[in-house]
């Protein structure tokens, strides 16, 4: 039992990482609900999604697995994955603003003055290029080793990293996943631009995550200047971390492309079907 | 026409750079990153020791265990060496802070013969585990015990930094392995002074 709540319970407890978790489980809870009352619930299997990956991602932040995070490159290394590119992705995956909307406060209308404040910077992380600069900089900034070391040794970077990583992740997979049919809005990427954002930002991630497992020794020393979680050679941490980097983000991309395919493929015969009806 | 204009920003980004800057330390800059030097512990006449012990002091902290095979005792020594180069009357404004994260084996007793061999100005600290872990955690390091042999030894595995607080206890530098004695003491002598 006392095991159990040792590798439940934060490393280091972070009041704000509770309340966010807390909030975005409420709104999103209650809006299913009121959703479901009006008939337009989402999915089960996207329900689903939502609660693994939010469950996902708070596992890696706040319980023991955050302690071998800051103490072993490589768990670091997959902290980053499921916070960035499996967590983000199922959360997006649910499609999960049209309860958000429905859950939130009835005060948060589209004329509420800090939405309207939030709306030019989210018109701006949502231009195509904007979001994938994004989205793959921020990996390459972070794996800087003087960046990386700095990340490491404070604390406030250290949240600062993990939640750049997380809420950019969520913002990326939102875009490329978004099931609505892109002609909706104008502001929502095509298609073919989704399969072009995700191959720009796998291409550079694939290279990085090479270079860290088969480059140079010890670029991020600090995880042997602050002491590693168990004894394991600083070569292999490298290593493991390195691949980490590399394949599991490149399978990500790919699914994220047949499923950006599938969505292109039902929109197209959602089309022809619409304009063979108009013919007849 | 761009090259040049280019060329004279380059230039005069680093004249202005050179001005403002001090002249660069030898160990790593970690100003403003950690919280300043506190703790709680045991000192090696068996009694509570805080930071107030060191107040008006530098501070160089280091983790380790008496029984270290191969990063302790160079690093202590070279600690040492370091605080002896220093003018005679500076010598006592430096202490290094020796924190022993093995309790079981480091009794206060030996923590004292074991850091009086390197110099007066090791001070041997230790503590109950839970203190030691929470001191870790603040500094961002980590330690774990090994599983005893036949005889009953085991290894520690903790980290290596040595991090080095100012007079008014923030933390200023860390220490890097390949520094030299030379360039240890500089360090230590210019915060001494300031």
């Amino acid at each position: 039992m006392n095991t159990l709540l040792e590798w439940l319970l934060p490393y280091t407890f972070s009041p704000g990482t509770v309340a966010f978790f807390v909030l975005a489980a409420g709104w999103y809870a209650r809006g299913v609900r009121r959703l479901r009352a009006e008939g337009r619930a989402p999915s089960g299997w996207r329900q689903l999604s939502f609660w693994l990956g939010l469950l996902l991602c708070y596992a890696v932040l706040h319980t023991r697995f955050d302690y071998f995070g800051q103490y072993m490159f490589f768990m670091h290394r997959i902290q980053h994955l499921v916070l960035h590119h499996v967590g983000a992705f199922l959360i997006a995956l649910a499609n999960p603003l049209p309860a958000f909307r429905s859950g939130a406060p009835q005060r948060f209308t589209p004329d509420h003055p800090l939405v309207r404040a939030l709306r030019p910077l989210a018109l701006i992380l949502q231009q195509p290029a904007v979001a994938a600069l994004l989205f793959v900089g921020l990996v390459f900034f972070w794996l800087i080793p003087e960046i990386h070391f700095e990340a490491m040794l404070s604390h406030n970077r250290y949240m600062l990293m993990n939640w750049s990583m997380f809420l950019d992740g969520v913002l990326f997979w939102l875009l490329i996943l978004d099931p609505r049919p892109p002609k909706q809005t104008e502001h929502m990427p095509g298609h073919g631009v989704r399969f072009a954002m995700l191959w720009a930002t796998a291409f550079p991630q694939i290279i990085l995550g090479a270079w860290i497992t088969l480059g140079p020794a010890e670029l991020y020393d600090v995880y042997s200047v602050c002491g590693r979680a168990w004894p394991m050679s600083p070569h292999t941490d490298q290593v493991l971390g390195g691949v980490f980097t590399w394949i599991p983000p490149g399978m990500m991309t790919v699914l994220a492309s047949l499923l950006v395919l599938r969505m292109a493929l039902r929109d197209s015969e959602a089309g022809s079907s619409a304009t063979a009806q108009r013919r007849t | 026409m761009m090259t040049r204009f280019l060329a004279s920003l380059v230039v005069s980004m680093l004249i202005l750079a050179g001005c403002e800057q001090q002249p660069e330390w030898n160990g790593r800059d970690i100003s403003g990153l950690m919280p300043p030097l506190e703790f709680g512990l045991t000192g090696e006449d068996g009694d509570p020791i805080t930071e107030e012990a060191f107040a008006d002091q530098v501070v160089a902290l280091f983790f380790g265990y008496t029984h270290c095979p191969d990063v302790c005792p160079p690093t202590l020594s070279r600690l040492a060496q370091a605080i002896q180069q220093l003018p005679e009357e500076k010598r006592d404004d430096v202490q290094v802070l020796f924190v022993s994260v093995d309790p079981e084996r480091d009794t206060p007793e030996h923590l004292k013969e074991y850091t009086d061999y390197f110099g007066d100005q090791i001070t041997g600290v230790t503590g109950e585990i839970p203190q030691l872990r929470k001191l870790a955690k603040r500094y961002r390091t980590t330690f774990s015990h090994g599983q005893p042999d036949e005889d009953g030894n085991y290894t520690v595995s903790h980290g290596q930094a040595v991090y080095i607080f100012d007079r008014s206890g923030k933390v200023r530098l860390m220490a890097r392995d390949e520094m030299s004695v030379d360039e240890l003491a500089s360090d230590l002598e210019r915060l001494a002074d300031s």
